[in-house]
């Protein structure tokens, strides 16, 4: 049950180009994953996009979204990737 | 809630920056597999392994892919085999059917090295000790990933100066024994004083009889991001200096730590310790030497290079205390040289003996670590080694080993390439002069007075 609240981040780092979102997006609908958040910016020349997600009632287990969507962003040229939220939280707040 | 600069560092750390976790080890406890017939013991052992590690390497891989962050080596650690075989074991051949045993499981449950091949025998040896030890030079002959281990000293105990000989000759002997490996065998050979527990480094890892059934340990390193982190504050004073590793040190053990939790919950296996190390690989940007270096020496090795190491154990262990609710094993930087680019050009350059290494280990590197010499240097010069080494461990009540490679057919001047992970090392001179009637006078080095608190 511990594992239920938890949250997933994506983040997708690379050049910028047309319907970045739109493809992330419409995997995560497909496989019911709800978007809470997305944040965007620029460090060092790069586009860098957050997403948090709720994939708790994804029927998908995060290995293999990890998989599929490291696969879509080989497919844009971007490097996409999904972790859970804990390694930055535990890794930035006491 | 966290935000997209936080990730970024720590994505940052992780594909740029060689953040990983080093280890997950799994101890299990021996013990319940003792008999007294020698393939039962056997069997028992084999099965014990194969059964409760048998996940140990998909969960690791599972944690590693779902976190994002690189778990390098999963790993097993078992109770010191002097103590498992001596009911059954005879013969130092008796031993070495356990050693395939262990190598099997290792092979089985998909770890890259399992230690445990060790014995204890800081005060004095019992003849499975013995046995056992004469065993090391075959078993790690005729095994892949079997690791070995032998205290002989400690702070409580003194130092136990016939198994210190003993140890010497068995270092050669091992160098023999895989001379057409590159005398490799003595890479998989370390000699401790105050041996911890709990340590989950390999090749020093055993699982200690004051462990529970089966635990699990992990090892954070991470000297590519210390570095980095020591870039940003090149020329500020060292209160500025040691604030900027201890923080940096914090976000890495919390990664290790997590990981620790994660695997002990999955595995159904307690959480023991995190081992708060900083260890090189032989990749470009994770190593020690350049962390020293950063801090303004021009090259490790130089005049300074102590006290540069002194504060960076100590900032690594403050910041990283903090992260883990247990910390243990052997926390201290390791300077293994073959495994840290650094470390190797400073000793091409003429920068960096065995000497200076040696004043390094007082101020908590673990030890003269994977240092290749001479294949000619003597059975007590290796002794010699050994006793400074753990008169030093002994002394400043803190965990020192050894790990000296004596390859055969090569001199100074000459390179050794033992591949992957053990990286290659210049063969180092050693000082020659002679120790043999110091090392020949046998029995032990009583325990310092410090060591008396009661």
């Amino acid at each position: 049950m511990r594992q239920t609240m938890k949250k997933t981040i994506i983040t997708v780092v690379g050049e910028d180009t047309v319907g970045i979102i739109a493809k992330v997006c419409t995997y995560l609908a497909d496989n019911d994953v709800n978007v809470e958040d997305i944040s965007q910016t620029i460090i060092q020349g790069y586009f860098n996009m957050m997403m948090i997600v709720d994939a708790n009632n994804s029927s998908k287990p995060i290995g293999e979204m990890v998989s599929d969507l490291e696969q879509i962003g080989d497919e844009i040229g971007l490097k996409i990737r999904c972790q859970h939220e804990d390694i930055f939280t535990r890794m930035h707040r006491i | 809630m966290i935000n997209i600069f936080e990730v970024y560092e720590t994505n940052k750390m992780i594909e740029q920056e060689m953040l990983d976790v080093r280890t997950i080890t799994m101890g299990i406890s021996l013990l319940d597999c003792c008999d007294s017939d020698l393939n039962t013991v056997n069997r028992n052992i084999y099965d014990k392994i194969t059964r409760v590690a048998k996940d140990l390497v998909s969960v690791g891989r599972d944690i590693e892919r779902e976190y994002g962050i690189p778990i390098v080596n999963k790993r097993i650690s078992v109770t010191p085999i002097a103590l498992v075989g001596g009911p059954a074991c005879h013969s130092p051949e008796d031993f070495v059917t356990i050693a395939k045993t262990l190598d099997k499981a290792a092979k089985t449950t998909g770890v890259n090295f399992l230690g445990g091949y060790s014995a204890l025998v800081s005060k004095g040896m019992t003849p499975a000790d013995e046995n056992l030890i004469r065993s090391i030079p075959l078993a790690l002959a005729s095994t892949e990933r079997v690791c070995s281990s032998v205290n002989i000293g400690s702070t409580k105990t003194g130092i136990n100066m016939d198994a210190v000989k003993l140890m010497g000759e068995m270092v050669k002997e091992t160098a023999e024994a895989t001379k057409e490996n590159s005398s490799m065998g003595c890479a998989k050979l370390v000699v401790f004083c105050n041996a911890p527990d709990d340590n989950p480094f390999m090749a020093g890892a055993f699982h200690g009889v004051t462990e529970g059934d089966t635990v699990i340990h992990v090892g954070v390193s991470g000297p590519g991001v210390v570095k980095r982190a020591l870039e940003t504050v090149r020329g500020e004073n060292f209160e500025v200096l040691c604030e900027t590793v201890k923080k940096t040190a914090f976000k890495v053990t919390r990664a290790g730590q997590l990981v620790a939790q994660e695997a002990s919950q999955r595995l159904g296996v307690p959480f023991g310790i995190v081992d708060l190390s900083l260890a090189p690989t032989p990749s470009v940007g994770d190593s020690v030497a350049e962390i020293l270096e950063e801090m303004g020496l021009e090259s490790v090795g130089a005049p300074g290079t102590t006290a540069a190491l002194a504060l960076l154990n100590d900032q690594v262990k403050k910041g990283g205390v903090m992260a883990s609710s247990f910390v243990g094993g052997l926390s201290g930087a390791f300077l293994p040289v073959s495994e840290d680019q650094g470390m190797i050009d400073a000793v091409n350059r003429g920068a960096l003996t065995i000497e200076k290494l040696e004043a390094m280990t007082c101020v908590c590197s673990v030890g003269l670590d994977m240092i290749a010499i001479p294949g000619t240097t003597s059975a007590a010069t290796i002794s010699g080694i050994i006793a400074d080494e753990a008169a030093i461990g002994m002394i400043n009540q803190k965990t020192t080993a050894v790990r000296l490679i004596p390859v055969v057919g090569k001199d100074v001047g000459d390179t050794v390439e033992f591949g992957g992970l053990l990286g290659y090392a210049p063969i180092q001179r050693v000082n020659t002069f002679g120790c043999e009637d110091f090392i020949n006078r046998g029995g032990r080095i009583p325990a310092p007075i410090h060591s008396f608190k009661n």
